[in-house]
């Protein structure tokens, strides 16, 4: 049996961010690429922080997804090709994320030159802006630590680069 | 330009990363405070993750996996500057080592970004994104400590200048210099150490910490080339104390 690209991404969906578990690698954005050559499917994807542990969880997890579904002629690759930035974050995958108790990182089309946009982190709790930046490093490499002065709680951002 | 000079190049990212990556992590669950802790644990495993990039890109080039190459070199073999194998000293030394190393790994993914290999510009882009947070991290610390109190300034001070004769040689040329600068791989060491210094002197200026005439300090050179501190080898004997017990384990 032959599949399309969107059957893949529709079976990838399963696969969760094991950091993460609301947001799937799909709406992470770091799938970035699905080639089907005849029965052969190639999925590449791409770490969002190089140093990232998790990285080899998330290809063993797409290649178990795929072959759970009967897909056992698949090649997983991990590739620096189209490297990620934090754009790639599906809408669906930033609604995950603030439901999820975490800030979604800035939508900033390419042009960050200076960090001064996770000094007033959108609060996922009460949406304030009136925030502080707490720490550019958090519990995993692609968080920062926050407090909203509006609400006092501390909240966590998942960071922009 | 040769293949050598191209490995020399990354051989000296690679080893850095890894060795400094290995001193942050020695402050995980030492840290003077919780989020500091954190900050340098999480340097520690970007820097390491970051080194893996470099020898796989080595390994590429027909060097041994990253793992032979990172766990069992000795210490001459090692071509990183002598600043990053330093012990980590008090907080304000490693603090302003992270500053001054962070600075001048920005400027040096910033050249490799344009490299024509398409690999290393890669990496190289990635890491620009990622390195950031790094500078960020150690600008904060140098304004806030460099201004806090008298003791905390003295302290970040005499730090700064045990520091930079080592931080110097962090920009030690290689015999390959003109090679790689000719093959447009990228600027060269000097135009780095070039900007650095503007880069870190509009820091400590409003850090309120004073910088040294920079023809009064001497650079410590060597590392590049094998030659390292007393410092080097025990820290390797540590690293890889349980990658040989059983090398050919897999984990």
């Amino acid at each position: 049996m032959s599949y399309t690209k969107e059957d893949i991404l529709l079976l990838l969906d399963e696969v969760k961010d094991p950091e993460i578990p609301v947001i799937s690698l799909v709406d992470l954005g770091v799938i970035t690429d699905i080639t089907i050559v005849g029965e052969h499917v190639s999925v590449t994807m791409t770490p969002t922080f190089l140093g990232c542990p998790a990285i080899d969880y998330m290809k063993n997890d797409i290649a178990d997804t795929l072959n759970k579904h009967g897909i056992t002629n698949n090649t997983v690759t991990v590739s620096l090709k189209d490297s990620w930035n934090s754009d790639k974050v599906t809408e669906k995958g930033r609604k995950a994320l603030k439901e999820f108790g975490l800030a979604p990182p800035p939508v900033h089309n390419n042009l960050i030159e200076d960090l001064d946009i996770i000094e007033h982190a959108e609060c996922p709790n009460c949406d304030s802006t009136n925030t502080t930046l707490k720490s550019p490093f958090g519990p995993t490499l692609c968080r920062s630590l926050h407090h909203c002065n509006n609400c006092g709680e501390a909240f966590e951002s998942f960071k922009p680069i | 330009m040769t293949e050598e000079a191209l490995k020399e190049l990354l051989y000296k990212i690679a080893d850095d990363q890894l060795i400094l990556g290995h001193r942050n992590s020695e402050w995980t669950g030492v840290g003077p405070l919780l989020e500091e802790d954190i900050a340098f644990s999480s340097m520690a495993q970007d820097k390491v993750g970051h080194s893996l990039a470099f020898y796989n890109l080595l390994h590429e080039l027909g060097e041994q996996e990253p793992d032979i190459v990172a766990f069992t070199r000795n210490a001459d073999q090692f071509h990183n500057s002598q600043f990053v194998e330093l012990p980590i000293g008090d907080y304000s030394f490693s603090l302003v080592r992270h500053f001054l190393y962070d600075h001048a790994e920005l400027i040096r993914f910033n050249m490799l970004a344009e490299c024509p290999i398409d690999e290393i510009a890669d990496v190289a882009k990635k890491l620009k994104g990622e390195i950031k947070y790094h500078v960020m991290h150690a600008n904060t610390w140098m304004k806030q400590l460099g201004k806090a109190t008298e003791e905390s300034h003295n302290k970040m001070q005499s730090a700064l200048n045990e520091a930079l004769p080592y931080a110097l040689g962090m920009f030690e040329t290689s015999e390959f210099e003109n090679d790689l600068i000719e093959a447009g791989i990228y600027a060269g060491e000097a135009a780095i150490e070039l900007k650095w210094k503007d880069n870190i002197t509009m820091v400590l200026e409003e850090s309120g910490l004073s910088l040294p005439s920079w023809n009064t300090i001497k650079p410590v050179y060597g590392g590049r080339k094998g030659k390292h501190t007393d410092h080097l080898q025990p820290l390797l004997d540590e690293m890889t104390e349980v990658f040989k017990e059983d090398p050919t384990a897999d984990w």
